[in-house]
C-alpha cells in the first residue's frame, strides 16, 4: 500500500510538469502586452515605471526561464502577484471555499439523487419508474447543462422567486441549491444508470437467491445484501466524478455568478493576468490529481478483492 | 465495417454475427427514429438552402433592424433576432458549424487515438513510455478548464481551430482504449503466426492488428459525437468558441441570454435544435454500441 502510494504520487510530478507547463506557455503566448493591459488601454507610461514593472513580473526574462522561476516559486509555497498588486494566494484563498460549497452541494444532489433513483429503477425492472429513469437520464445527457442552467434561473429564480438566482449573499446552502442542482445534473445520469445496472447484476447474484429461499424478508434482502453490495462500483464512480465536477464548476461560476475558483479564471483571461490563470489553474489541476488518487485508493479498501500492488 | 473487428473477441462466425447485427437494430426504435434525425442534422448542414427557404425568409443574412427581436409572425415561424433577421433560417443555418466541427473533431481524434494507440501497445517499451505519460498529461487536466484557457490565447475563432482544441483533450480518452485493445491483439497467436512466416512490421500492422482492434475506438468514437456537439456550444456560448459573425447555435444562445425576459423565443429555439441535435447523435451512438458491443455497456 505505501509503495503504492508512493509510486503513484512520483507518476503526479511529471504529469503536474506537463501541465502547468501547458497552461503556463499557452497563457504567456497570449496577444497582447500585459503591462499595457495593466496601465489601461490609452495611458502611456515612463519607461522607467515600465522597466521596473516588467522587472518585477519577470517580463523581460525568456520564456523557459520565467517557467523556471514560477516552479522554484511553486515549490516554496508562492504562487506570484497578480498583476492587479494582489497575491495570487491571497485570491485563492478568498475564492477556494465557494468553489469547495458549490461542489460538494452539487456532490451531496448527485449522490443521493443518483443513488435512489438508480434503485428505484433497478428494483422493479421494466416498471414505470425504470422506464422514467432510463428516459429522463437520456434526455439530461442530451440537453446542454448551459440551457438546463438558463431555465432553471428563469424558471426557479425570476418567474417562481423561490431560489437566489445569483450571487452569494444567501449564504451556504441557499445560494448554492440552485448552481449546485444544475451541477449536479451534469453527473447524474451516470451515477442512477451505473446504480441500476449494478442492483440488477446484484439481484441475479446466488447469494441474493439464498437469503431470499432461506425466508428472509424482501425489504432486508433488499437493504442487506443487494443494495450494499450494489453502491462498490457507484462509490468508485462518485469518487471520479468529484473531479469532473470540479471542472464544472468552471461553467456553473460563470453563469451564477459565483465568486470561486473558476471565476477567477474567467476574469483573468481577459485581463491578460497570468499568474492567476496559471496559479488557479495549477492549484485545479492539483486537486484534480489527488481527488482521483484518492479514489483508487478508496476503491481498494472497500473491496479487497482489489490488490493495489 | 467494424463489424469484423470483433471477431476476435467472439467465437461466432461471422456471416451469422453481421447479419445478426441488422435484425438487432432495426428491432429498436431509439435507431430508427435517432438515425432518421441525424441525417435530418446532416442534410440541414450540407444543403441550408433547400430547408431555409420553406418559410420565405431563407437568407440568414438579411436583416432588417426594424425587426429586432420580434416573436414569430407570418412566414417568420420562429421570430427575429437581434439583428432583425429571420431566426428560423439562422437555426437552419446554424446546424452547419456543428455537424462540421462535430465531423472535424471526431476524424480528428480518431485518427491521432489510434496512431498512437496502436504505436503504444504494439510496440511497448519506451514508445508506450512516452505516448502513455503525455496522455496521463491531458488526464490530469479538467478538460473544460484546459480549453477555455487554449482557446482564449488563440487570434482565430473558427470551425478548424475549436476543433483542434478538442481534439487536443479528446483523443486521450480513445487513445487508451485502442491501445489496450492492440495490446490483446498483439498478443494473438495469429499475429505471431504471421510475424512467423517473415511478414514486414508495417503490413502486420495494417493487416492484421488494426483491423481485429478498431472495434471498441470505433464504439467510443460514435459514443462521443454528441458530446462533441455539446462541448462546442458550451465553449462557443462562453464566448471562447465561434464568434459573430459565424452563424451558430452557440453564438445565438450567448446572444439571446441578455435578452431573455425580453425576446425568450431567441434562447427557446436554438436550444430545442441543439438539444435534439445531440440527442439523436447519443442515442445514435447508444443504439450502434449495444448491437456491437454489448459488453462496453
Amino acid at each position: 500500500m505505501g509503495r503504492y502510494v508512493l509510486r503513484r504520487l512520483l507518476v503526479a510530478v511529471p504529469v503536474l510538469l506537463g501541465t502547468t507547463f501547458i497552461i503556463y506557455m499557452a497563457v504567456y503566448a497570449l496577444p497582447g502586452d500585459p503591462i499595457q493591459a495593466l496601465a489601461g488601454p490609452n495611458r502611456v507610461l515612463s519607461p522607467s515605471v515600465e522597466q521596473a514593472l516588467r522587472e518585477q513580473y519577470h517580463l523581460d526574462e525568456p520564456l523557459l526561464v520565467r517557467y523556471g522561476l514560477y516552479l522554484a516559486g511553486l515549490l516554496t509555497g508562492d504562487l506570484g502577484t497578480s498583476l492587479t498588486g494582489r497575491p495570487v494566494s491571497e485570491i485563492i484563498g478568498a475564492s477556494w471555499p465557494i468553489t469547495v460549497q458549490l461542489g460538494v452541494t452539487a456532490w451531496l444532489f448527485m449522490a443521493v439523487m443518483g443513488v435512489l433513483l438508480g434503485a428505484a429503477a433497478g428494483l422493479r425492472r421494466g416498471g414505470p419508474a425504470d422506464v422514467a429513469v432510463l428516459g429522463g437520464t437520456t434526455l439530461i445527457m442530451g440537453v446542454p447543462f448551459f440551457v438546463v442552467a438558463y431555465v432553471a434561473q428563469i424558471v426557479l429564480g425570476v418567474n417562481l422567486g423561490w431560489l437566489p438566482v445569483s450571487g452569494t449573499e444567501a449564504g451556504w446552502p441557499l445560494a448554492y441549491v440552485l448552481p449546485g442542482l444544475v451541477l449536479a445534473l451534469y453527473g447524474l445520469p451516470q451515477v442512477a444508470r451505473l446504480t441500476r445496472t449494478s442492483v440488477l447484476d446484484n439481484l441475479a447474484a446466488d447469494h441474493v437467491g439464498t437469503a431470499t429461499a432461506k425466508g428472509l424478508p424482501r425489504r432486508a434482502v433488499v437493504i442487506r445484501h443487494v443494495l450494499r453490495n450494489s453502491l462498490i462500483p457507484v462509490v468508485s464512480l462518485l469518487g471520479v466524478s468529484l473531479g469532473y465536477l470540479l471542472s464544472g464548476t468552471v461553467l456553473i461560476e460563470g453563469i451564477f455568478n459565483l465568486p470561486g475558483l473558476g471565476y477567477q479564471i474567467f476574469t483573468a483571461i481577459p485581463q491578460h493576468d497570468g499568474p492567476v490563470v496559471v496559479g488557479v489553474g495549477t492549484l485545479l489541476v492539483l486537486v484534480f490529481l489527488l481527488v482521483n488518487l484518492m479514489v483508487d485508493l478508496l476503491y481498494g479498501i472497500l473491496d479487497p478483492r482489489i490488490r493495489l500492488d | 465495417m467494424a463489424s469484423s473487428t470483433l471477431v476476435s473477441a467472439s467465437t461466432e462466425p461471422r456471416p451469422a454475427r453481421r447479419s445478426g447485427l441488422w435484425r438487432e437494430l432495426r428491432r429498436r426504435p431509439a435507431f430508427a427514429v435517432s438515425s432518421v434525425l441525424a441525417l435530418l442534422v446532416c442534410a440541414m448542414a450540407a444543403v441550408p438552402q433547400a430547408f431555409a427557404g420553406w418559410f420565405g425568409g431563407g437568407d440568414p443574412r438579411r436583416c432588417d433592424l426594424a425587426n429586432s427581436g420580434l416573436p414569430p409572425a407570418q412566414g417568420h415561424p420562429f421570430g427575429f433576432d437581434i439583428q432583425g433577421c429571420d431566426l428560423y433560417s439562422n437555426v437552419v443555418y446554424g446546424a452547419r458549424s456543428s455537424v462540421l466541427i462535430a465531423v472535424l473533431a471526431t476524424a480528428g481524434m480518431l485518427l491521432v487515438a489510434v496512431v498512437l494507440g496502436s504505436l503504444a501497445g504494439y510496440f511497448r517499451g519506451w514508445v508506450d513510455t512516452l505516448i502513455s505519460r503525455i496522455m496521463d498529461v491531458f488526464f490530469g487536466f479538467p478538460a473544460l478548464v484546459g480549453m477555455i484557457v487554449i482557446l482564449q490565447t488563440l487570434n482565430v475563432h473558427n470551425e478548424l481551430t475549436v476543433s483542434t482544441v478538442l481534439i487536443l483533450f479528446g483523443w486521450p480518452a480513445l487513445a487508451r482504449v485502442m491501445r489496450g485493445s492492440v495490446l490483446a491483439t498483439a498478443g494473438s497467436e495469429y499475429i505471431a503466426a504471421a510475424r512467423g512466416v517473415g511478414a514486414s512490421t508495417p503490413r502486420i500492422l495494417l493487416r492484421h492488428v488494426l483491423p481485429n482492434s478498431l472495434g471498441p475506438v470505433a464504439v467510443l468514437t460514435g459514443l462521443s459525437v454528441g458530446g462533441v456537439i455539446a462541448s462546442e456550444s458550451a465553449l462557443t456560448f462562453l464566448g471562447v468558441g465561434l464568434r459573430t459573425p459565424a452563424i451558430s447555435w452557440g453564438v445565438q444562445l450567448n446572444t439571446a441570454q441578455q435578452y431573455f425576459t425580453s425576446a425568450p423565443h431567441l434562447l427557446i429555439f436554438p436550444s430545442i435544435f441543439l438539444t435534439v441535435t445531440v440527442l439523436s447523435f447519443v442515442l445514435l451512438g447508444d443504439a450502434l454500441r449495444d448491437a456491437f458491443d454489448p459488453r462496453l455497456r
